[in-house]
């Protein structure tokens, strides 16, 4: 019985999330006795193999068909469906990417299972395991158990697992020839929009603004924040979307993730796909009207209250201070 | 062309949630309920696809109780053509499989040429239920889209999934398929006072349908308050103004960046 973790790659160029995968399935094995394998699908002899089979590892198995050099849904159930029945594993472990959230469900679904997705932590009860996940916006969590036999998937959040802790080993490398059948959509190549002409990842302070910000008008009181701090302003998805800032000045999964020294959050109230590009800022200083407010959880500083009287007393305090 | 657009009603965004006496989910009798946010952008894809096309029916597709009706009813009003209410109490007890089974077999027989969802929704986040659901129909699946080039419809769709740190792909679907949207992908109408009349006389058909157990069905255990991982000066007792002097005092003293 085994662990199987996906390493997810775009021309043979890693992921970095597959190795808090790696971390994650190789925790898990110690917990429950399992040893953990590595699948890699490729159209080729992937350039990968060799780094991934330093990691401690069983084996490292390419699953490989001229169809799997771009991604598709259908390619990548099809191929993961042939290698499960193959090697018959206890967990399939994955990072929440949104690939995998992409393929995880119809390859679970078409084996009668269902994913248990974007977990944060688990434990080990009696040789299986109660995973944690977070729900409501990040208001609250769950416990969740698994159903019904093996195979189980899980998916782990970005950032529940540290891919520098996964640990470093030989393993074995196999290919396994799998079958594609039709797949019913044709990829182009991906891009990137509007190169980003705002790199928010090199900033050391950064005022960040959310719905609770209310209308466009109001984005000038963070605007002079950020200036008397010498900040960069950035923004939660809802405030791009609305095209109150551009798609640049994003944090978030699908925006920019960045680490700077100082966090502002002003009016955000800190749903999962914002936490996870910036919980790992130095200081982090939330200001929000409610309390509850999962963005209070990981903030080092917080002030419950009204971001509209907050905000200028603290942009006039700091020009003092700054003289 | 017909496309089935599913919504889901949630809990409201800002509301304050009590668990409930069970520990296995909020207590929903007290809480504001509001379309998922990502199924009205769905339902607004929907609607604009069916503009661009000049001809279509939308229909929208609810599981969950009567207290759903609002979602249809709204979503009626904004241009909906007509609905289907997969009637379920306690949906929050069923596991993504079993909710895309149950609407599967609502809409089988309706051969949707499109099938829409929001990307998750926002109390459960499972996150699947699209995806599950196209398995399920037999039908290809794209998710996280967040343009569609309505231009392109015919025997295929052109759609632009978002992926991760600011990348965009392409793909071409062969019809039918279904697709999870993006929140954003363009801006929400309002219902108008003729939306809301015209509602009235639109069909909803409520269906009953025969749950299944599952065998490989996640069970929520225990809902709780997140554990905190920081430990968290809170300044100002409540008053914003004193919370930002304190802060600056802090930002000098301890972070030390002024």
């Amino acid at each position: 019985m085994s662990i199987l973790v996906f390493i997810e790659h775009k021309d043979c160029v890693l992921n970095k999330t597959s190795l808090e995968a790696i971390t994650a399935a190789q925790s898990i094995g110690k917990d429950l006795g399992l040893k953990v394998t590595a699948v890699i699908p490729c159209d080729k002899d992937c350039d990968l193999v060799q780094e991934i089979a330093g990691y401690d590892l069983e084996k490292v198995i390419v699953a490989k068909n001229e169809k799997l050099g771009t991604y598709t849904p259908d390619a990548y159930a099809d191929a993961w469906e042939q290698v499960i029945k193959a090697t018959n594993p206890q967990y399939v472990v994955m990072a929440h990417t949104y690939q995998v959230r992409d393929f995880a469900p119809k390859v679970a679904a078409r084996l009668g299972r269902e994913v248990v997705g974007d977990c944060i932590r688990y434990t080990a009860e009696s040789g299986k395991l109660v995973l944690t996940r977070r729900i409501f916006l990040g208001k609250l969590d769950a416990d969740v158990t698994l159903g019904g036999d093996a195979p189980y998937f899980v998916t782990f959040q970005s950032g529940a697992f540290r891919g520098d802790n996964a640990e470093k080993g030989t393993a074995a490398v196999e290919t396994m020839d799998v079958n594609v059948g039709d797949v019913r959509m044709t990829p182009e190549a991906p891009f990137q929009e509007a190169k980003a002409s705002v790199d928010l990842t090199k900033s050391e302070i950064i005022v960040a603004i959310g719905r609770g910000i209310k209308s466009q008008e109001n984005i000038a009181i963070a605007e002079q924040l950020a200036e008397a701090l010498g900040a960069d302003i950035a923004a939660s998805r809802p405030i791009c979307d609305s095209e109150w800032l551009p798609i640049d000045r994003q944090i978030g999964s699908s925006g920019q993730t960045v680490a700077p020294k100082l966090y502002i959050a002003l009016g955000i109230s800190g749903a999962i796909q914002h936490i996870v590009g910036m919980k790992n800022s130095g200081t982090i200083v939330a200001i929000n009207k409610d309390a509850e407010a999962p963005i209070f959880d990981i903030a080092d500083y917080g002030i419950v209250g009204d971001l509209f009287e907050a905000v200028p007393v603290l942009t006039e305090e700091i020009k003092k201070a700054k003289g | 062309m017909k496309i089935i657009v599913l919504m889901k009603q949630v809990a409201n965004k800002d509301a304050v949630l009590r668990i409930g006496p069970d520990e296995k989910w909020i207590n929903e009798t007290d809480v504001a309920q509001q379309t998922n946010e990502s199924d009205g952008y769905a339902l607004e894809e929907a609607l604009r696809l069916k503009e661009a096309k000049g001809e279509g029916e939308v229909v929208v597709c609810s599981l969950g109780s009567q207290s759903a009706k609002t979602v249809i009813k709204d979503a009626l009003a904004r241009g909906a053509d007509r609905a289907i209410h997969v009637v379920a109490d306690d949906a929050n007890k069923l596991s993504p499989y079993q909710i895309a089974k149950a609407i599967a077999d609502a809409i089988r027989d309706e051969n949707a040429d499109l099938v829409f969802a929001g990307l998750q929704s926002d109390d459960a986040s499972y996150g699947q239920t699209g995806v599950i659901l196209a398995e399920l129909l037999g039908i290809p699946h794209a998710t996280i889209v967040i343009e569609v080039d309505r231009g392109s419809l015919g025997d295929t769709l052109r759609v632009k999934r978002e992926l991760e740190s600011g990348w965009y792909q392409w793909f071409t679907y062969k019809l039918p398929t279904l697709l999870t949207i993006q929140s954003g992908i363009s801006q929400i109408r309002y219902a108008s006072l003729k939306g809301i009349m015209a509602a009235k006389k639109k069909e909803i058909r409520d269906v009953t349908p025969s749950i299944e157990a599952f065998a490989g069905a996640q069970t929520i255990q225990k809902v709780y308050m997140p554990l905190k991982t920081k430990q968290t000066q809170m300044l100002g007792n409540g008053d914003a103004k004193a919370g930002a002097v304190e802060l600056v005092e802090k930002l000098k003293t301890e972070v030390r960046v002024i």
